[in-house]
């Protein structure tokens, strides 16, 4: 029947949708006064650090307008940095600058940004303009991720996470984000970016999606996709099931980025992450997160992660694509 | 955590709407339709006497809602007397009183009576107390006879007052009827003859009610209690049941006009019948009815009018649930497309749309440039009502410049949603490009017109402005839908990829 299919269909497949999202996992196991401690990228932060996680170096915060005329001090050590809003979300205001030339500010695309251009995106994050709700806004500094270099013939003008989504605790699925040249060096699906969905055993790939659409290879480096893997997985994991704890959300999305030299980091946390990870995996949440929902709480995030991997491996799709 | 306070409280959420609703449909007859006539009989009551120049004080029964038709309203002429109505053992009525008047006098009231044909008979009234019935003779007799032969031909006391009446037939009379119609008044008699047998009968008045008639007077009818139920009999020709047209003036066994001080009084009618519109029929009720009746239906029209429109936004609201919840449209600002439709009920839909989409993207150009100037977002917002409102001045003087009297109602615009739509339109462009502000803004757009086709239907706005019970019901409605967890429609298209392996 062209493009559309029948709920039927979906939920053998354990599709989960996002009226089931919103009232069976995110209204059920996620506190809304815990929220603020994943909306506000600062409070994750320092959250993070208390727990001993590692996220990308805070350079510094601008949140008075009068701060913004003293941003030129602040960058001016800097080679490259990333500018975002605090309590931004979906890629919105994030400004990524890749390397500073003779004081033009120079962006992962290659496009240029006077120092006043830099001013002014912040004066908007300052007041707004990217945030949840358009309440005023912090700005935050920080250091650039050099990612590692065994991926950067999968990705285009940016830095690829990992999005990891975590239920009580478990990781349940997970899938790696590309940046193309449509998302603009940052790594949101919706802008553009190809997802790629992980076996969570292994950390390696299993087949690819960009705008909810299958996809073998990447758009705009032409790599083919399936022998993406990822190192230092089983760390990762580690890291992003301990986030349970870091903040109580049961449904959570962690974002992580491999850094050259500090390994898996936490980038960001998010309490209503999106769906499109089903299709970067090809199934569905619904069969792993019933798993998890009948485990017992109170399991060490070790004994978590040996448990997911152990019930949610797969084989990947790419490889019997490709091998075909 | 147990759901069922949570369905407990949806039903009686709905149970109370559903009951509301049809409380006001059957009790107070306000119909399903706004289409729907109803006929309103106009009747005036004109009492005439001649004063004696003493102190006057006239009593005239009034009529009641009663079985088929619903009291409007009620009006008097009568200057110079003091007036007050009076309700006692279900009979009201009311007394004109004055200190010293001489010569003609006439008194006026006037009635609107609803052609209402489900309005329930008034609750059983108590029947009569028997009276010891004496007659002299030889009527004694004759009485005797009669009662016997209807008796013993009848099985109940409806049986026996038709075969009661049937002797007074004017072809069947025999001797003892004829007898007794010499000494006595027919209607009086016959109910007194129904006493005696021991059935409790009364004689009431009523008025046929017949388009453009004057000088009417009231026709008397028995009405007789099986001990359950009231019937009425023709007493001229026995046949029982009430005639659709008869309007009961005075129900209760009492005068319908006593005058003291006063003599030659007599009252007539005249009554006209027009037809109304259900709507208008029913903002004509008497708002005393129950509790249940409290509602704003007895503010005054200009508020009323207000709320009419109030009443609606529950229904847009619905649409952008339904559309946001079971279809999965991605609108611009979650209400903002009920706020446009509001705009659309004022200036119609196409002058609507066509100003919409004049107003926002010669909003858009102009805020591109706003955003080289690197403003604060408040200050760029501002700046952007101030714009919209710029364009709408010209695009309305502009308007009737051309004659196009309709461009003018653009000014309905709520503008500082517009000035925010834009905005919000704008940075979407910035941050996502084109396409995302297409497929937002027509969500927009595509939600405020099916909200505004839901608002602006006459048959909805009917339903909601007399039936404050569907607000209820649509609470509960939004709550269960609050409540689905299953696929969205565009998710079956989002979806499907995954479907194929
Ligand atoms: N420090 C950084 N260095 C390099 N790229 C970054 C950095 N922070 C964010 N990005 C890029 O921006 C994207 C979105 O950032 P994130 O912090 O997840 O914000 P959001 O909540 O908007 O998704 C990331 O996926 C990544 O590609
Ligand atoms: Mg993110």
């Amino acid at each position: 029947m062209g493009e559309w299919t029948t709920p039927g269909k979906l939920s053998a497949k354990g599709i989960i949708g996002m009226n089931r999202r919103n009232i069976r996992y995110i209204g059920r196991y996620n506190n809304r006064r815990l929220y603020p401690l994943v909306d506000d990228k600062l409070q994750t932060k320092l959250l993070a650090e208390r727990y001993e996680i590692t996220t990308p170096a805070l350079i510094g915060t601008v949140s008075t307008q009068f701060g913004v005329k003293r941003l030129g001090e602040l960058l001016a050590p800097q080679s490259g940095f990333v500018i975002k809003p605090a309590k931004g979300s979906g890629g919105k205001g994030i400004l990524v600058v890749d390397r500073v030339e003779g004081g033009d500010y120079i962006k992962p695309s290659g496009a240029r940004m006077s120092l006043s251009d830099v001013e002014r995106h912040v004066s908007n994050i300052l007041s707004g303009l990217y945030s949840l709700g358009g309440a005023p806004d912090v700005a935050l500094v920080e250091a650039l991720i050099n990612f590692d270099e065994s991926l950067s013939a999968y990705t285009y003008e940016g830095v690829p996470d990992i999005r990891v989504i975590v239920f009580k605790g478990y990781p349940v699925m997970a899938m790696m984000r590309l940046s193309t040249a449509a998302s603009d060096g940052k790594a949101n699906l919706h802008q553009g970016a190809v997802g790629v969905g992980l076996d969570i055993a292994t950390g390696t790939a299993i087949r690819g999606v960009q705008f909810d659409r299958t996809r073998h290879d990447h758009p705009d480096t032409g790599h083919e996709l399936i022998s993406l893997a990822i190192p230092d997985w089983p760390t990762l994991l580690l890291l992003a099931a301990g986030c349970y704890e870091m903040t109580g959300l049961g449904y959570l999305g962690t974002d992580m980025v491999l850094d050259r030299d500090q390994g898996p980091m936490l980038l960001e946390l998010n309490a209503r992450p999106g769906l499109a990870i089903q299709m970067a995996n090809g199934e569905g949440l619904r069969r792993r997160l019933d798993l998890v929902e009948a485990q017992p709480e109170g399991v060490s995030p070790e004994e978590r992660v040996a448990f997911s991997r152990r019930h949610f491996a797969r084989r990947s799709e790419l490889a019997t694509a490709a091998g075909a | 955590m147990s759901r069922l306070p949570f369905y407990l409280l949806v039903g009686v959420l709905f149970l109370a709407g559903v009951a509301m609703t049809l409380h006001r449909h059957y009790q107070l007859e306000v119909p399903w339709t706004p289409g729907e006539q109803r006929q309103v009989w106009e009747v005036e009551a004109q009492v005439n006497f001649t004063a004696l120049g003493e102190p006057v004080l006239v009593d005239m029964a009034l009529p009641s809602s009663q079985e088929g038709f619903r009291l409007l309203t009620e009006h008097t002429a009568s200057p110079g007397f003091g007036l007050s109505f009076i309700e006692k053992d279900e009979a009201r009525r009311a007394q004109w009183s004055i200190r010293e008047a001489s010569g003609s006098q006439q008194l006026y009231y006037t009635a609107q009576v609803l052609r209402a044909p489900s309005n329930p008979p008034p609750r059983l009234a108590s029947p009569p107390p028997q009276r010891d019935i004496v007659w002299e003779r030889p009527y004694d007799t004759a009485a005797a006879q009669l009662i016997e032969r209807a008796w013993s031909r009848s099985a109940d006391p409806f049986t026996f007052a038709r075969e009661l009446l049937h002797d007074f037939d004017e072809e069947r009379q025999g001797e003892n009827a004829r007898l007794l119609l010499t000494q006595f008044e027919r209607t009086p008699l016959l109910v007194r003859l129904l006493n005696q047998a021991d059935v409790r009968a009364r004689e009431v008045s009523g008025l046929r009610l017949e388009d453009g008639r004057r000088r009417q007077s009231l026709s008397s009818w028995v009405q007789v209690f099986d001990g359950e139920q009231w019937a009425l009999f023709d007493p001229a020709t026995g046949a029982q049941g009430r005639p659709d047209n008869l309007l009961i003036w005075e129900g209760n066994g009492q005068a319908v006009l006593e005058v003291e001080g006063g003599t030659n009084s007599r009252v007539n009618f005249s009554m006209i019948a027009r037809n109304q519109p259900a709507a208008a029929a029913v903002r004509n009720q008497l708002a005393d009815d129950t509790l249940l009746n409290f509602s704003i239906h007895s503010l005054p029209l200009e508020e009323q009018a207000l709320f009419q429109t109030i009443l609606l936004i529950p229904i847009g609201a619905l649409v952008v649930v339904l559309l946001r919840i079971l279809v999965g449209i991605k609108t611009s600002g979650t209400f903002m497309p009920v706020l446009i439709a509001l705009a659309f009920i004022q200036t119609s839909l196409a002058t609507g749309l066509i100003g919409f989409l004049l107003v926002v993207s010669v909003g858009l150009v102009i805020r591109s440039y706003l955003s080289y100037l690197n403003l604060l977002l408040v200050a760029r917002v501002t700046a952007v009502i101030i714009t919209v409102i710029g364009i709408i001045s010209v695009f309305s003087v502009l308007a009737y410049r051309f004659g196009l009297n309709a461009g003018l109602t653009i000014t309905f615009f709520p503008m500082i949603i517009l000035a925010w739509t834009i905005e919000r339109m704008s940075i979407l462009w910035e941050e996502e490009g084109p396409k995302e502000v297409l497929i937002q803004g027509g969500g927009s757009l595509f939600t405020a017109v099916l909200a505004f086709l839901a608002m602006n239907n006459p048959w909805v706005r009917h339903i909601t402005f007399n039936f404050l019970g569907v607000q209820l019901i649509l609470m509960a409605l939004i709550l269960m839908i609050g409540n689905y967890t299953g696929y969205r429609l565009l998710e079956l298209r989002r979806f499907k990829p995954v479907t194929e392996e």
